[in-house]
């Protein structure tokens, strides 16, 4: 079985936080991780490939220091890495990357493909599908547990409102986890090791065969128009006096709106 | 367009470097430049002191806009039932239609002529339905095959749908498809009065900020929506409208649903149609905290829910857990204690009709969102709370 494990490296959302004043990032000493789902969409690959024995590749599109991120996914167990970079894919919303990413793996050749279910910065849950359209392969979303992996055949199940869809694909197929999958490994020492001495292999726009229209700002039909701070309730009551004094008025304001 | 920063002008004093969401901004030979993580947000124009940051316009910017007409609401089922999301989608798509002049249709897969019929009732002007065998049961190749087939033929304006585990799975291969915008997880939708393009806003970074997102040259112009965010229009039993049968010959998966399993706690059921809410973060600092929450809950016949930093702690289970991993809940009443207020939270509880917190810090953002803002140690303000409601019920 050939997997093929999508991640991303995101700033630690839990940091971050906008400046009310000058409506700009507060971000100091933000580090950069891998995305938490995408662990777990690692751990998937290897336990696929535990299972069925073949190959996972770790895939990410960024900057050159996402690198960092591809090494961290070898030192976990994984077979090799691409990095696809290049200016040229600057801007690039959900639909371009999606595009990217799909070009680059229709290379590479595919048996499954899978990806965190989102990403904790955009959290948008897109780009998975997304690439399963573009491969004109299937995909099922939110995996929380393998029931069967056969050459030809996968059955998993599928996170819904109201409980869970037993849900059976033909391969290839691209699927989407969420965290109670699996338990993320720590990297071995030997994997450590693996990891420093492993050569990513890069990408570029042509290496992939992408055409100018379809990728970066260009290739996004969406544009962040701006970013703002999240509002202030307008009517907001500060209540004020001793514990007792705001204990007492609230229960007042709140018997006269008939909450209670 | 592309953002520059011209090298001359820079003087390498890092003021730009904080102000991007993306880490598209980085040092070189002790100048700042843009790198390929740039999404073009426009965050960093106005931060530079030598005024060295730009946004630079291309010829290839002036795109021609594709054209639609009418909004359009993919109305999703369960077992055949209309899901609440379709309806507050019909009242988020009755006001934008409305700002339009355009009609507001919606579509149905699956389910009976009633429920379509329904969907007249609660403000659509026109309903596609299609009730062929393989769109009973939720299937993402077959659903997103027929609602883009739909749209290149009718070629609406703008398509709406739930940010649903369903629809977040399947509408992105429908904007795969048809090479267009999608926006995920809106949490409120508006017509640009200058272009009339739709303005779709969003929390990203897990909420600590709202980005404001654009379609402009693409057509239809698609968005998710929160379950509980919108408001329903008016049901009017009289209302008419036309329902057009659709066939879906040749439309086939390689997907299939064996088994659909029914698996909802008391718990979650009870929090989403709860009309009290109490909830606990990191601030009830554990178990003893939580019982406090209890006894208040109790005395209110409320329920209990918490944020993602109480149940990661394990002081609670995960099915309490309210927000964009938990649940999204809208209550009559929302008691927040020792909730810091994490737009991951808030995007959970925020359209709750009457919101309380209670925090010792006085500068945590649940306040910002807060109806009633007590500042103090919920330690000795919910037992009082719970003291004062007991004497006033005489118990």
């Amino acid at each position: 079985m050939k997997t093929i494990v999508c991640i991303k490296q995101v700033p630690d959302t839990a940091e971050v936080r906008i400046n009310p004043e000058t409506n700009t990032l507060m971000r100091d000493g933000v580090p950069s991780i891998i995305n938490p789902y995408d662990m777990h969409a690692i751990e998937a690959g290897l336990y696929i490939k535990e299972k069925t024995g073949g190959s996972v590749t770790v895939i990410t599109m960024g900057p050159p220091q996402a690198e960092a991120a591809l090494r961290y996914a070898i030192s976990m167990g994984v077979d090799d890495a691409v990095l696809l970079t290049d200016r040229a894919f600057a801007g690039s919303d959900t639909c371009a990357t999606a595009y990217i990413l799909a070009k680059a793996i229709e290379q590479l050749g595919v048996d499954i493909i899978i990806c965190g279910k989102q990403a904790i910065d955009g959290d948008t849950a897109q780009v998975g599908p997304e690439i399963a359209e573009f491969l004109d392969m299937p995909h099922i979303a939110y995996i929380r547990k393998f029931d069967d992996i056969k050459d030809d055949r996968i059955v998993v199940q599928r996170l819904m409102d109201e409980g869970y869809d037993v849900v059976e694909s033909s391969l290839p197929v691209l699927l989407t986890v969420v965290r109670e999958l699996n338990d993320p490994r720590m990297p071995s020492l030997k994997g450590k090791i693996a990891a420093k001495k492993a050569e990513v292999k890069k990408m570029s726009a042509s290496d992939i065969g992408a055409s100018e229209d379809d990728i970066g700002l260009k290739g996004s039909p969406t544009q962040v128009r701006n970013i703002f701070a999240p509002g202030t309730t307008k009517d907001r009551k500060i209540l004020e006096g001793t514990a007792e004094e705001q204990v007492d008025l609230l229960l007042k304001e709140l018997t006269e709106l008939k909450c209670l | 367009m592309f953002i520059r920063i011209e090298k001359d002008r820079c003087s390498g004093c890092e003021t730009c470097i904080d102000s991007c969401p993306y880490d598209a901004i980085v040092m070189k030979d002790g100048k700042a430049e843009i790198n390929e993580l740039c999404q073009i947000c426009n965050a960093c124009l106005s931060v530079c002191p030598e005024g060295a940051i730009a946004a630079i316009e291309e010829d290839s910017d002036k795109k021609e806009k594709e054209q639609g007409a009418g909004v359009w609401v993919f109305a999703e089922q369960r077992g055949g039932r209309l899901a609440d999301v379709s309806l507050e989608l019909l009242g988020a798509g009755r006001m934008l239609a409305e700002k339009l002049g355009a009609e507001l249709s919606a579509v149905l897969f699956g389910s009976t002529e009633k429920e379509a019929d329904e969907l007249i009732k609660w403000g659509a002007d026109r309903v596609y339905h299609c009730t062929a065998e393989i769109f009973s049961r939720f299937n993402d190749e077959a659903y997103s095959r027929l609602l883009s087939d739909l749209i290149r033929q009718y070629r609406p304006e703008i398509v709406l749908a739930g940010a649903t585990p369903a629809g977040r799975s399947f509408i992105p291969r429908v904007a795969a498809r048809l090479r267009t915008g999608l926006t995920a997880d809106c949490t409120s939708l508006d017509i640009d009065s200058e272009t009339g393009n739709l303005l779709q806003v969003r929390p990203a970074f897990g909420g600590n900020i709202m980005a404001a997102i654009l379609c402009p040259y693409t057509r239809p112009q698609m968005a998710t929506v929160r379950p509980r965010v919108m408001k329903r229009s008016e049901y009017d039993s009289g209302r008419k409208g036309e329902i057009i049968k659709v066939t879906a010959d040749n439309i086939t998966s390689r997907t299939n649903v064996i088994e659909t399993v029914k698996e909802v706690s008391g718990i979650a059921l009870n929090l989403q149609e709860a009309n009290i809410i109490v909830a606990g973060g990191r601030g009830t600092d554990g178990q003893k905290g939580f019982d406090l929450l209890f006894e208040l809950a109790e005395v209110l016949n409320a329920s209990v829910a918490a944020s993602r930093a109480a149940v990661d702690e394990g002081w609670i289970p995960y099915r309490h857990q309210v927000g964009q991993t938990g649940k999204t809940v809208g209550p009559k009443l929302y008691i927040a204690c020792g909730i810091s207020g994490a737009v991951q939270h808030l995007v959970g509880m925020q359209s709750s009709d009457i919101i309380v917190a209670i925090n010792k810090n006085p500068d945590a953002p649940i306040f910002n969102v807060a109806n009633y803002c007590i500042s103090g140690d919920l330690f000795e303000i919910v037992p009082m709370l719970t003291k004062k409601l007991k004497e006033a019920k005489g118990l």
